[in-house]
């Protein structure tokens, strides 16, 4: 039997999705592999019984937990799809202002209308196996760690800075064209596609798990940056993590 | 004969985002029929605040995977108008290009992979791969050519990075742009194809003639800037926005209704066929020929054949705008510079879905406010509009019947629920 496979969305842009989709570009035997039983994007059918979940977007409102633990109960591997659900990404951004100065800001006196809290990862709700990361993912990383998955392997995405791509697509650095850029610290993998195209790294795949803060430093005192201007860099993608990290 | 039908499509498929289908017709009469729009809110104000004018256009690009292009483009321009930058020639042709890779991509997905299944009575792409396969390969190959064209310019369709404002910090190469447009004149086939496919189909009748509303230039079927124009006449600058959309909550739905001279009015491929159908490149007009479209189109069903004759416009003018960009060749050039860090703008583009307006105020270069009206909340009272007409028609039909027309109704409308609630200005009447 074919593995089952499902997919859920919850506080996203849906890119993640479509890069899903565009993945069969160039794979259409990956049809052939699995069978898909939730999509809502794509398809009517819902199929409850699934193997494997692959969640794009972050939790962001009470409601979303049940959701999501009923996914964690049901499937046996549970992937996060993109920066949204692995790092809470571009929904945490708000983070900095309180729940109720965004309400405020946003909706005025109907502050207390819409049920919402602090955006977040979906691993602040439930354990996640696997993460593929990115905002958009990657797409061939998704069908090499969809291969491992299905092969019962453990996927690995790569724990090495961007820099390493960088160098080797032999792109003049960011810093050189008098901009920050978080390659140093952030996790490769997209073969260093932003400085290629003339924009500083802001770490969407999230950071490498040890990250050398001091060459970050050493790098960004060479050209002359502040450690502010990295950390505005940060705040796109990673302000959930250096909140965290503020607290603990 | 029903007298009592009750449709209630929770979570529609096959639309991006989250929408309820709700009607109620109770002995005869119809009590309640509503498409509900249940999205949370991502609060992009607050996310754009406080950012630098730099920034913006790729957070506001976070909105929409399928419109990430569009957004980002028309934030850019938004921003430009605010900070009195004028872009170069050059740039406005390579983002004209990338343009139309962002409306192949997303026609394309809409058309042979969200509304096609309907007509072929399926419940997804998925089990046209192995019936038709070389229906799901065309259209697999048609969207690998509209990321093919974004990459060249941007580096990729969804969240461009080479764009920026004032310009670009990323050139096609001279082979880059002749492998594409060797890539735009292979696909003609494709086009032909599509164009066949979409002329078999039968569309459910109804006509309901309402106000179509799309941006308008004098000398090309416009996608970036231009005037606001409609049917039923007058057109508008950009700035005058928001006296044209005339925004206002309704209690089902999280994302704001807009009206203009009658009760409602469409934006999206239809409306633009019906503005701008004189401007459409003759191969375009050809393939509305086939497809028996004449302006003005009004049955809502037909939008998606609107957008194929959209993707016969976009890949006949890309192939156009490829020849001349190497006719002239592609200059390495620097951003151009804001002439100012104190401003306010509004942006306008015809993304896929229709007109999208983006809306800043910056203060010493950081965004104090902003506010972005989105195409599918305008096409919002107008799906209703057409509901409650179609709906009393249709009755004796049955339940099934009745739920599966309106689905393909509000899918016809390619309707991006996830956007119209990713609102910058949210607020709710009480
Ligand atoms: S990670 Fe990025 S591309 Fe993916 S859903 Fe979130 S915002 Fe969209
Ligand atoms: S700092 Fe950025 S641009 Fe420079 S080498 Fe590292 S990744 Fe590349
Ligand atoms: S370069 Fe940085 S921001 Fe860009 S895709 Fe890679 S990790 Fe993400």
């Amino acid at each position: 039997m074919k593995p089952k496979i499902a997919f859920f969305d919850f506080t996203s842009c849906e890119g993640c999705q479509l890069t899903v989709v565009d993945s069969l570009q160039t794979n259409v035997g990956l049809l052939d592999m699995v069978e898909i039983v939730q999509f809502r994007e794509a398809m009517t059918e819902k199929g409850t019984d699934y193997q494997i979940a692959f969640v794009e977007g972050s939790c962001t409102r009470e409601s979303d937990e049940d959701r999501l633990r009923a996914i964690r109960e049901q499937a046996d591997v549970v992937v996060a799809l993109g920066a949204c659900a692995h790092l809470g990404g571009i929904n945490a951004i708000r983070n900095i202002y309180s729940i109720d100065e965004v309400r405020d800001e946003v909706y005025g006196d109907k502050g207390e209308w819409y049920e919402t809290y602090q955006p977040r990862p979906i691993d602040a709700v439930i354990a996640v196996d696997a993460v593929i990361p990115g905002c958009p993912i990657d797409r061939d990383e998704f069908i090499a760690v969809v291969t491992q998955v299905l092969q019962g392997r453990e996927p690995r995405i790569p724990d090495h800075p961007v820099c390493i791509e960088c160098k080797l697509n032999e792109t003049v650095c960011m810093y050189l064209r008098g901009e920050i850029c978080l390659g140093p610290i952030s996790r490769a993998g997209c073969g260093a596609i932003c400085p290629k195209y003339g924009f500083g790294c802001v770490g969407c795949r999230g950071m490498i798990s040890n990250p050398n803060l001091e060459s970050m430093e050493e790098v960004l005192e060479q050209y002359g940056r502040t450690l502010e201007e990295a950390r505005a860099k940060m705040s796109m993608f990673l302000t959930y993590q250096t909140l965290e990290e503020g607290e603990s | 004969m029903t007298t009592n039908v009750k449709v209630d499509v929770h979570h529609l498929t096959r639309v991006e985002g989250h929408g309820n289908i709700v009607v109620n017709v109770v002995d005869g009469s119809l009590e309640q029929c509503e498409l509900q729009i249940v999205e949370t809110p991502r609060f992009f104000e607050a996310m754009v605040k406080d950012r630098p004018y730099h920034e913006t256009s790729h957070i506001t690009s976070r909105i929409c995977g399928i419109c990430a292009g569009g957004h980002a483009t028309t934030s850019l321009r938004a921003t430009e108008n605010a900070l009195g930058i004028e872009p170069t020639e050059q740039t406005v042709l390579l983002r004209k290009l990338n343009f139309f890779g962002e409306i192949l991509d997303s026609h394309v997905l809409h058309v042979y992979m969200l509304v096609a299944p309907d007509y072929l009575g399926l419940g997804s792409v998925i089990p046209l791969a192995s019936t038709n396969p070389e229906v799901v390969l065309r259209a697999l190959r048609m969207k690998k050519l509209a990321g093919d064209v974004c990459e060249a310019i941007c580096g990729r369709h969804t969240h461009p990075i080479g764009m920026t404002v004032g310009g670009f910090t990323h050139f096609p190469q001279r082979a880059d742009l002749e492998a594409l447009r060797e890539q735009l004149i292979a696909s003609r086939p494709d086009l032909e194809a599509t164009v066949e496919l979409y002329s078999t189909l039968s569309l459910p009748a109804f006509e309901r003639e309402t106000e179509y509303i799309a941006l308008r230039k004098p000398d090309e079927y416009a996608f970036i800037d231009g005037m606001i124009a409609s049917t039923d006449g007058g057109e508008w600058p950009l700035s005058a926005y928001q006296s044209v959309t005339n925004e206002y909550n309704v209690p089902h739905s999280s994302a704001k209704h807009t009206k203009n001279q009658r009760d409602s009015y469409m934006v999206g491929a239809q409306a633009r066929f019906n503005v701008n159908y004189d401007l459409l490149h003759p191969k375009a007009k050809e393939a509305a020929e086939a497809l028996n479209l004449r302006p003005k189109i009004t049955n809502p069903y037909a939008n998606a054949a609107a957008q194929v004759v959209e993707i016969v416009h976009s890949i006949e003018e890309a192939i156009v705008l490829t020849e001349e960009l190497l006719e002239r060749g592609v200059q390495w050039e620097e951003p151009v510079k804001p002439t100012r860090l104190t401003g306010e703008g509004v942006g306008a583009c015809e993304v896929p879905r229709g007109i999208l307006f983006h809306h800043y105020v910056y203060e010493e270069g950081f965004a104090v406010k902003a506010n972005c009206v989105i195409p599918t909340g305008q096409n919002l009272a107008n799906i209703e509009a057409d509901m409650r007409e179609l709906v009393p028609t249709i009755l004796h039909e049955g339940e099934d019947a009745v739920t599966l027309k309106l689905e393909m109704l509000v899918r016809a409308y390619d309707p991006c629920i996830s956007c119209s609630t990713h609102l910058l200005d949210v607020e709710f009447v009480e």
